[in-house]
């Protein structure tokens, strides 16, 4: 190794720390009481769901492969899936506004808004 | 010295098809969507110190069509092909500037390798909010680009010192 490596690493690992006490703060600014989780598929909304209120939903594709989206505590998360991976099951429970679980290989998002003062990005839809 | 290196790109596309396999085998399950080890880019490291640059792209194309048609569907092909056209450019350009060893040119490789899946995902999903995850793809593509580059450099001058091309 080098020391341009080393230098190189650092400035990577500089830019990932600043992208992500960035969005950390945007994402606490921006969460309320009204926060909802927004689910689409393949960029098109399926539903929204109040993280106030528990819930397990039962998202099925024609193909035959699902995702099974559960609100609980104020928390959304994906406790069931089909495909291979399963990154979307062993991701971590979400309650910020901006945090996604999202499902690659079902073309699915799970998504926090903040809500009421979220209503610009609301209408972008 | 022309079937030497057919031969040798053979056995590479080979072994990085074999490598891809291991991966998908074994998926680093940390819960972001596009973290990929790239054990597959030992194979492209090498024989882009190796026998050169053509080879390298040749070989990064043939393995992501490979792949995508064995073990995964169209979107997937997808998203590894921007990750790897986008990994492979970055390494091409850190090459030829030759500030940086081999393990930095992979730690690139294995940034831009996550970066770019994630902009496409991010485009074909059409949801901004992937963008959350691109500092720990940052940081994964970091730790497992600076383990390929001492490793593929550990393999090319093995590599070099058997074989001329």
């Amino acid at each position: 190794m080098k020391k341009n490596d080393i230098i190189l690493i650092a400035i990577t690992l500089v830019v990932a720390l600043a992208c992500f006490i960035g969005t950390r703060i945007w994402q606490k600014s921006n969460t309320d009481e009204d926060a909802v989780a927004v689910v689409t598929i393949d960029g098109d909304i399926y539903g929204e769901f109040p993280l106030s209120e528990d819930i397990v939903e039962r998202i099925e594709f024609p193909d035959g492969s699902f995702n099974v989206l559960t609100v609980s505590e104020g928390y959304a998360d994906v406790t069931e899936a089909s495909c291979p991976d399963q990154i979307c099951v062993h991701h971590n429970h979400i309650r910020y506004s901006g945090e996604s679980i999202v499902c690659l290989p079902n073309k699915l998002v799970v998504e926090v808004k903040g809500g009421e003062d979220n209503g610009i990005d609301g209408s972008t839809y | 010295m022309k079937t030497k290196r057919i031969a040798f790109l053979g056995l590479f596309v080979a072994l990085a098809f074999v490598l891809s396999y291991i991966e998908f085998m074994l998926p680093l399950n940390i819960g972001i969507p596009g973290a990929k080890i790239g054990i597959a880019n030992l194979a492209v490291m090498v024989t882009l110190y190796t026998v050169g640059e053509r080879d390298a792209i040749v070989l990064s194309i043939i393995r992501v069509v490979l792949v995508g048609l064995t073990f995964g569907n169209l979107s997937m092909m997808m998203y590894s092909l921007a990750g790897a056209a986008l990994s492979l450019f970055a390494m091409l350009i850190a090459k030829r500037i030759s500030k940086l060893s081999m393990t930095g040119v992979s730690v690139l490789g294995g940034v831009f390798h996550n970066v770019g899946q994630i902009i496409v995902a991010m485009l074909v999903l059409e949801t901004k909010s992937l963008f959350y995850y691109l500092p720990f793809l940052i940081i994964v593509g970091t730790i497992t680009g600076v383990v390929i580059g001492i490793v593929s450099s550990l393999i090319t001058e093995r590599v070099k010192k058997s074989m001329q091309f």
